[in-house]
């Protein structure tokens, strides 16, 4: 049997946008289920690729290729390996899950708000199963305009066209010198081989001058750090996160951060693999600004959800240092942070979600004390913030301590700093957790908050479940990333960074 | 059995798990049956553990039990697996054991708290990630209990999470913690960039053939493990979290900090001891930082009222004794210290609780006195305790501060004596001024209070009976001077490395001799806190008037808190608040809302240019001939 898995994941969520469409706006309640059964199936449909998945090999697998516009060279090509497998997965994991989340949250035009969040699903595995560069351009900025909308239209009213405008023009920015180097690559391609063609497993054989992958590798590398997103590009993320509805926040947060650091390890390391080298300093320096500001920063936040967007910050800077390693550990590390994140940050959006729907506020002095009122939501937010600040047994330790046990291998000097991201982090956590769940309830508003109710366990128990399985067993996930992580290396370690001058790079006085 | 060493951590976490989960739904004797027996369990499998190991022949010690390979990344290996062997089983031994008592306790001591599940699910998560910490085969198994007993013991110090202070103390010691815990992590890093292993045997056996005494790498490594240390043992600079840390329940203080969790430092070092002794000028920082520590917590103990703090102080001071003995190359003096503190303090914390409990919460000493015939096992059990920390013979802690003090004179240097007997002398003083402030003298309890005082229940006095025991006898399995009656050194030999220098035998009439002092220094302390605080009741104030400065310094406990504020976490606070407000939102998010900004300006001038006039058009065309031309026509 070999059914177009990805292509069924691809497109099923646009079935029921289709389905959704056809569907009277006034009957939210069916509109809602339809929303679900679509994401649950769609999940199920995903695990095939799990349990069929075969951990030995570095090839792309479930690939399929079509001809799309064969006399440019675009081909509607498809396929995933170990590193965007669990990506993918997590994609499709988060999405019923969201939809869950927003059941009570969206009053207000469900039947767009649930086709966005569709659209946004189908935008975001076709991201990271695209091996075509037009085919991937093409969700790459597909799956801006759902973005986009779920936080102008259904954000928090004050600032939320401010925030929407601002990702947009941030991400378009980037994306825009990324098309002119995908369209550099397609002619290089030509003039070397005379073939066009937007492959990017062909376009992966290309030798490329170091000067042209220079530039080359600044202009993808724009485009993801802002995605990522790096210092100093970071700051649309604390306005979107704020002003998007939580939903938003969790699949911005969870799942399109992921995409900048995807983009790093699927495009532009082993498609410049010489300028990669060459960058390594300058990223991991970046990286680890981001780790160590993000997190100072974070401490200082008043807001809840700023708070979170900060130490998105920071945890990507994580992630950010692993790749930039180029050996198992960090690398690996930097894979399984990056679902780490996903699955802990949702969680966290999801967590603060759940009380600014009782309360319309975010501010964290508006809080104190809720754990009397509060018992399971307490306990169950205390194991999400442990997890976000690395505690030994839960997910985000085995992500933060082969990150810096890579980056321990190529400067001690790295790990170090990183390393004091994972005090601060402590810091942020625990004191914004003490503020808002410890202490006498001293809001009469929150005296009587009700405790979880059984559709907010129902959605954040999953989560809880991922949580704790990667802190204990992280083989079962870390065996599915070694061969294309061994692939990576091998690839990276084929090349080393030129001994030249930045000056005579930019004047471009190199042979 | 051992094979099944995995159960010893494993069955605390179903009890962790019960009573998290259900316990508010099922009555309390349940909970208390479950979080009890748990424990109860786990100490007879130890036991049974031990037993089994004593009967194995020493090739086929010590066993390693692989349970499953938790992290694996290209070359690296992390195994969840646990190594039995002398040090792992003696600590096992003590965490299970004093633990049951503790648990047994804390019955009757939280009986009446509305938080008493919840309070039994974290006590056994702590003793899970205790038993993972002490049993673990490697480093990075062992940083999970590390970190997992720090978790622990933010949630119990900040138990009564209404009480701001309680609150802020738990968070104080997880920070404080996550400072040396850095250490460890990056101790850990090196460790396996080193050896390309982190599993304790490969690890010292790799260090002990292919490194010299003195290596650069290896003292990097031990320094760096040792900064974990001083922040889980609350040693200079990073003991400032232990003294909040009584803020949680008393039995929590028993257990947490007295008796386990803040002996994991030692426990470290110990295990580590094969990399110690090839770092000399490691050692000397683990004896300077253990000694330091030892006197000044000894003399902020001087002059604290509140119980629980003094008892807390002594503590601190303690373990640096145990850091005093391992600094010098005694590791076997250190744990032995380990374990007889570990009965004598738990019993001081237990005996205070006991205390509190009869006092409706009351913990200011200046408001106790007399209460002996009140609270009759309690006093008794108490003054055995007393009399073991203060170093008097027959008690168990005489035997085991009797060797530190003797081996800091041998092994060491004649300042690391003086040092510790000094603060041997204090410990004396101050253990005797609480028990004369407590139990003797004038009543100054409260009369709304005292009128119903009354001795504990037989579940809270039948531990402190138990604890009474080892306390007074715990010493005889390491007596020292008679050929083979050292049990205690024999066990543990084959688990800790030597110092390399030449052993010197020193006359048994020195040895005595020492022995015989140490007990003096500790009878002079008794004997001034008796003529202070019983034969002349003013003389403490007439002391103090005579040297307000120094009181003033002891009694704020050097400032150190106030210096902490003002050096470090004020300027991070304030640091940040400016990299958010300065840096963040007016230069790097300025430049993003200018150049929008920018373009916004230049299209709003641009725009005037499109007037809809034909004339405007044909001027500018005009001027651009002109423009055109004469660029030609001046080249």
């Amino acid at each position: 049997m070999n059914l177009p898995i990805l292509s069924i994941l691809i497109f099923f969520p646009m079935l029921g946008v289709v389905l959704i469409t056809m569907l009277s706006r006034e009957n939210q309640w069916v509109i809602k289920w339809t929303t679900l059964v679509v994401a649950v199936l769609e999940f199920i449909f995903s695990l095939p690729l799990w349990f069929r998945f075969d951990s030995d090999t570095a090839a792309m697998q479930f690939v399929e290729r079509l001809s799309w516009f064969p006399s440019y060279g675009i081909s509607y090509h498809v396929g995933i390996d170990g590193i965007s497998l669990l990506l993918v997965l997590l994609t499709t994991f988060l999405t019923p899950i969201c939809v869950m989340a927003c059941w009570k949250d969206i009053q207000d035009k469900v039947k767009e708000f649930m086709i966005c969040l569709l659209f946004l699903e189908t935008g975001m595995i076709g991201v990271f199963c695209a091996l075509d560069l037009f085919l991937f351009y093409i969700f790459w900025e597909v799956m801006l305009i759902p973005m986009y909308l779920l936080i102008g239209v259904w954000g928090a009213p004050a600032r939320r066209i401010y925030a929407a405008v601002k990702f947009f023009l941030f991400t378009m920015f980037g994306s825009l010198l990324m098309l002119v180097a995908i369209l550099v690559l397609y002619f290089y391609h030509h003039k070397v081989t005379g073939v066009y063609t937007f492959d990017l497993l062909k376009i992966y054989g290309l030798q490329i001058p170091f000067q042209m992958q220079f530039w080359m590798f600044l202009a993808f590398a724009l485009a993801f750090a802002i995605k990522v997103p790096m210092f100093p590009f970071h700051t649309w993320l604390p306005d979107a996160h704020t002003e998007a509805p939580t939903v938003g926040s969790v699949m911005l947060a969870a799942v399109l951060l992921k995409m900048g650091t995807y983009g790093f390890i699927r495009f532009n390391m082993p498609l410049f693999p010489e300028a990669a080298w060459y960058f390594v300093p300058l990223f991991s320096v970046l990286a680890i600004i981001g780790i160590i500001y993000g997190a100072l920063v974070c401490m200082m936040q008043i807001d809840l959800k700023r708070l979170i967007a900060f130490s998105s910050v920071s945890h990507l800077g994580f992630v950010m240092l692993g790749l930039f390693t180029y050996n198992m550990a960090g690398v690996q590390g930097g894979i399984i942070q990056m679902i780490n994140h996903g699955l802990s940050t949702g969680a966290l959006f999801l967590i603060v979600g759940i009380i600014y729907e009782r309360r319309h506020t975010r501010l964290i002095a508006e809080f104190g004390g809720l754990s009397t009122p509060m018992p399971i939501y307490a306990a169950i937010f205390m194991v999400v913030a442990l997890s976000s600040i690395g505690l030994p047994g839960l997910n985000g330790f085995v992500g933060e301590f082969l990150i810096l046990l890579g980056a321990f291998k190529i400067n001690k000097i790295y790990a170090i700093l990183g390393a004091s991201g994972v005090i601060f982090a402590a810091c942020y956590m625990l004191w914004m957790f003490q503020r808002v769940m410890f202490g006498v309830v001293t809001n009469e508003k929150n005296r009587n908050l009700p405790d979880l109710t059984t559709r907010e366990i129902a959605y954040l128990v999953p989560l809880l479940i991922f949580i704790v399985w990667i802190g204990i067993y992280p083989n079962t996930f870390l065996n599915k990333t070694k061969a294309s992580t061994e692939n990576f290396i091998a690839r990276m370690e084929r090349a080393k960074a030129p001994k030249v001058a930045l000056v005579d790079v930019i004047k471009g006085d190199i042979r | 059995m051992i094979e099944y060493v995995w159960l010893v951590p494993l069955v605390p976490i179903l009890g962790f798990l019960f009573n998290g989960l259900l316990g508010k739904r099922v009555p309390k004797w349940l909970v208390s049956l479950v979080g009890c027996s748990v424990i109860g369990i786990s100490f007879l499998i130890v036991i049974l553990i031990f037993l089994e190991y004593l009967k194995l022949p020493a090739d086929a010690k010590p066993v390693e039990v692989v349970v499953y390979n938790w992290i694996s990344s290209g070359n690296f290996n992390a195994l969840a697996a646990f190594l039995v062997d002398p040090l792992s089983l003696i600590m096992m031994l003590v965490v299970s054991g004093v633990s049951f008592i503790i648990h047994i306790y804390s019955v009757g001591y939280m009986h009446d708290d509305e938080g008493y599940p919840r309070y039994f699910s974290f006590l056994n998560l702590f003793v899970f990630a205790m038993l993972v910490l002490v049993s673990a085969n490697n480093f990075l198994l062992m940083f999970v209990g590390w970190e997992g007993v720090g978790l622990c013991s933010y949630l119990l110090i900040g138990f009564w999470y209404e009480k701001q202070s309680a609150s802020d103390a738990g968070k104080k010691a997880f920070v404080v913690n996550r400072i040396g815990d850095f250490g460890f992590l990056l101790g850990i890093f090196l460790i396996f960039w080193t050896f390309n292993t982190i599993n304790f045997r490969e690890v010292f056996s790799i260090a002990g053939t292919n490194f010299e005494v003195g290596s650069l790498v290896i003292t990097a490594i031990t320094l760096l493990l040792f900064v974990g240390a001083t922040g889980k043992s609350a040693q200079l600079p990073l003991y400032v979290w232990l003294p909040d840390a009584m803020e949680g329940p008393t039995p929590v203080s028993a257990l947490i900090h007295a008796a386990t969790m803040v002996t994991a430092g030692v426990y470290m070092v110990a295990r580590c001891s094969a990399l110690y002794v090839l770092a000399p000028v490691s050692l000397t920082v683990v004896a300077i930082v253990g000694a330091a520590t030892a006197i000044m917590s000894a003399s902020i103990g001087l002059a604290q009222n509140d119980i629980k703090r003094v008892l807390a102080y002594s503590t601190v001071s303690q373990l640096g004794y145990m850091f005093l003995a391992c600094g010098v190359g005694a590791f076997a003096a250190g744990i032995f210290h380990l374990m007889t503190h570990a009965f004598f303090k738990a019993l001081l914390f237990l005996g205070s609780g006991s205390v509190i409990h009869a006092l409706s919460g009351e913990q200011d000493m200046r408001h106790m006195g007399d209460l002996k015939k009140h609270l009759p096992i309690t006093y008794w059990t108490f003054i055995m305790a007393t009399l073991a920390i203060a170093g008097i013979f027959p008690f168990a802690g005489f035997f085991s501060k009797d060797e530190i003090l003797f081996k800091s004179l041998v092994d060491g240097h004649i300042l690391y004596w003086m040092i510790a007997a000094a603060a041997a002398f204090m410990t004396a003083f101050y253990m005797f001024r609480l028990i004369f402030m407590t139990f003797h003298g004038e009543s100054r309890v409260k009369p709304e209070v005292l009128h119903h005082v009354h001795e504990s229940p037989p579940v809270m006095t039948l531990p402190l009976i138990a604890l009474a025991v080892l306390s007074t006898i715990g010493g005889f399995v390491g007596i020292p001077i008679i050929e083979g009656a050292n049990v205690f050194h024999e066990f543990l030999a084959p688990a800790i490395a030597h110092v390399h220098r030449p052993e010197i035998h020193y006359p048994i009439s020195f040895e005595v001799f020492m022995m015989v002092v140490s007990v003096i220094i500790a009878l002079l302390g008794i004997n001034t806190a008796y003529r202070m605080y019983i034969k002349r009741p003013e003389l403490p104030q007439l002391v103090t008037e005579k040297i307000p400065l120094l009181y003033d310094l002891i009694y704020h406990k050097y400032y150190v808190d106030e210096l902490y504020a003002a050096t470090v976490v004020n300027p991070i606070k304030m640091g940040s608040d400016f990299l958010w407000k300065g840096v963040d939102e007016k230069v790097v998010d300025g430049a993003v809302n200018g150049s929008a900004g920018l373009v916004e300006w230049l299209s709003y001038h641009i725009r005037k240019l499109e007037t809809g006039y034909v004339q405007n058009y044909a001027l500018a065309i005009l001027i651009g001939v002109f423009i055109i031309a004469g660029y030609y026509l001046g080249r």
